[in-house]
């Protein structure tokens, strides 16, 4: 006896839709990771500042506004490599659509440039303080709370919007959920500390990134789990979408990539420093940053190939 | 005067999945080889050997609460007249947010990089014509007009025949209906 079945065949065959979605590749990926980073740079770097009410005098600290400025500039880069109507980039700046995640991630972009020039200008080492610049640095210094604030905000913005961006797409099933917006926004700190931590910061400020990192990685995998209970207790539809991590095509280099190594192995790596005061090897910050890329690698490429087209 | 709502209505019992709609579709819109803006889906379902099967000519839903036009940074995805959906494509920066928001997958990428998709031939309906493919038709399997007029052909199809649409789940309120 044959089994009850459904198959449905169609005449459709357009390019990257057909026969799986695939609009999306390095490019998108490469942004995420980098625009989720950089929210990570301006929040930690601000509160920091904000706990200590002055600002850091580490060379590390200090080139912070300008690194982030040039990762998101990378991101941005590849952002564009992305759109199919390169020459059309403008028309992102002559509209504000409320409705949509990428219009409001457009306009913080451009917010942020001039807050990490200001927020930099106003925390240059001397050899730096040119003459020509006495006035925007003053200035700079006199809003540098307001910044620092301003940094925050703006940082969680920027680190929400790049999992909204996806979690809003109710078209790709397993994408659809608003824990994207958290998860993405704690991954975007957690590799911001751990590129910090590879940079040269006072002791003082390692030992606070590190526990900082260990709260934004244990938060993570919390989000994790709550975005996976969510597949599992969802519709048909959203067990469908969960199932490529729960067994399916995407379980190993999931489980391994992102949760083992990108942020199971940096907690104990953390925990083993803190608690034995052991020297933490530059191993950990990698690990966290490879971790971060893998999430919005697998995410972007196994979500886009959910679809209502997978279900009867 | 009321608003259009324009609908477009299948007949599943009467297409044989001849592709003469596509087909039409392509040479009206000069739609570039290797693409379609519409196309034949033919569904078997049962147990065998009581098979059931179902061929339906199929395309963009032009939905009431268009996911697409909520995704679009540039507002090039917009509404037209009668509710249909259309792609500015002079505002269109080729993002790709509106393909994954499609619960149809109904978008392509034209080879000129904008996106591109079924228009109803809004063109035509302006010049007071059908449609391409509904033209074509050689089953009448298509049927296009104005739900919100009761006297239409397609209001008085919708009140006396059995329909379904796509996904209803989706919540995205499509207007291709599927007489059954």
């Amino acid at each position: 006896m044959t089994s009850p079945f459904h198959e449905s065949v169609t005449t459709r065959l357009n390019h990257a839709i057909d026969p799986a979605l695939h609009i999306w590749g390095w490019e998108i990926t490469v942004y995420l990771f980098l625009g989720g980073l950089v929210a990570g740079l301006f929040i930690l770097s601000a509160l920091l500042e904000l706990q200590r009410g002055k600002p850091s005098t580490s060379s590390g600290m200090r080139s912070v506004p300008i690194l982030a400025l040039v990762l998101l500039s990378l991101g941005m880069g590849t952002l564009f490599l992305d759109l199919d109507y390169k020459a059309h980039v403008f028309r992102f700046y002559m509209a504000f659509r409320p409705s949509s995640p990428m219009s409001w991630g457009a306009w913080i972009l451009l917010l942020v440039y001039p807050a990490g020039l200001l927020l930099w200008l106003g925390n240059l080492p001397a050899a730096l303080q040119l003459p020509v610049l006495a006035r925007p640095i003053a200035a700079a210094q006199r809003w540098r709370r307001r910044l620092l604030w301003l940094s925050v905000v703006m940082g969680v913005g920027l680190g929400l919007y790049t999992g909204l961006l996806l979690g809003t797409l109710s078209a790709r099933i397993q994408w659809n959920s608003a824990v994207l917006g958290p998860l993405f926004l704690t991954s975007g700190i957690s590799t911001g500390a751990a590129l910090l931590l590879l940079l040269p910061l006072h002791a003082d400020e390692r030992k606070t990134l590190i526990r900082w990192d260990m709260v934004a990685i244990a938060t993570e995998l919390l989000l994790l789990a709550l975005l996976l209970i969510g597949y599992v207790t969802g519709s048909s539809a959203a067990r469908m979408a969960g199932a490529v991590f729960l067994g399916g095509a995407w379980t190993a280099s999931f489980w391994s990539l992102v949760v083992v190594l990108g942020l199971c192995v940096p907690l104990a790596m953390g925990l083993l420093e803190v608690r034995k005061h052991l020297p933490l090897i530059a191993l950990t910050p990698v690990l966290v940053l490879i971790g971060g890329l893998s999430l919005r690698a697998i995410l972007l490429a196994s979500g886009q190939e959910t679809g209502f087209r997978l279900l009867p | 005067m009321r608003n259009p709502r324009y609908v477009m209505l299948v007949d599943t019992r009467l297409c044989v999945g001849c592709k003469a709609c596509v087909l039409a579709c392509k040479s009206e819109n000069n739609v570039p080889d290797g693409y379609c803006r519409e196309w034949i889906v033919e569904d078997i379902w049962g147990e065998f050997p009581d098979l059931r099967a179902e061929i339906r000519s199929t395309r963009c839903n032009h939905c009431s609460n268009a996911p697409c036009v909520d995704a679009c940074p540039t507002g090039a995805s917009h509404f037209a007249l009668g509710g249909v959906v259309l792609v500015d494509h002079d505002a269109c920066t080729g993002c790709k947010a509106c393909i994954a928001s499609c619960p149809y997958d109904a978008r392509y990428v034209h080879p000129d990089g904008y996106v591109d998709k079924c228009t109803f031939c809004l063109h035509r309906v302006a010049r007071g014509e059908l449609p391409a493919c509904t033209t074509v038709c050689p089953t009448r399997t298509l049927h296009f007009g104005d739900a919100n007029d009761p006297h239409s052909e397609v209001a008085a199809l919708l009140r006396s025949r059995e329909w379904k649409v796509d996904h209803p789940e989706t919540g995205a309120e499509p207007n291709l209906y599927f007489l059954v």
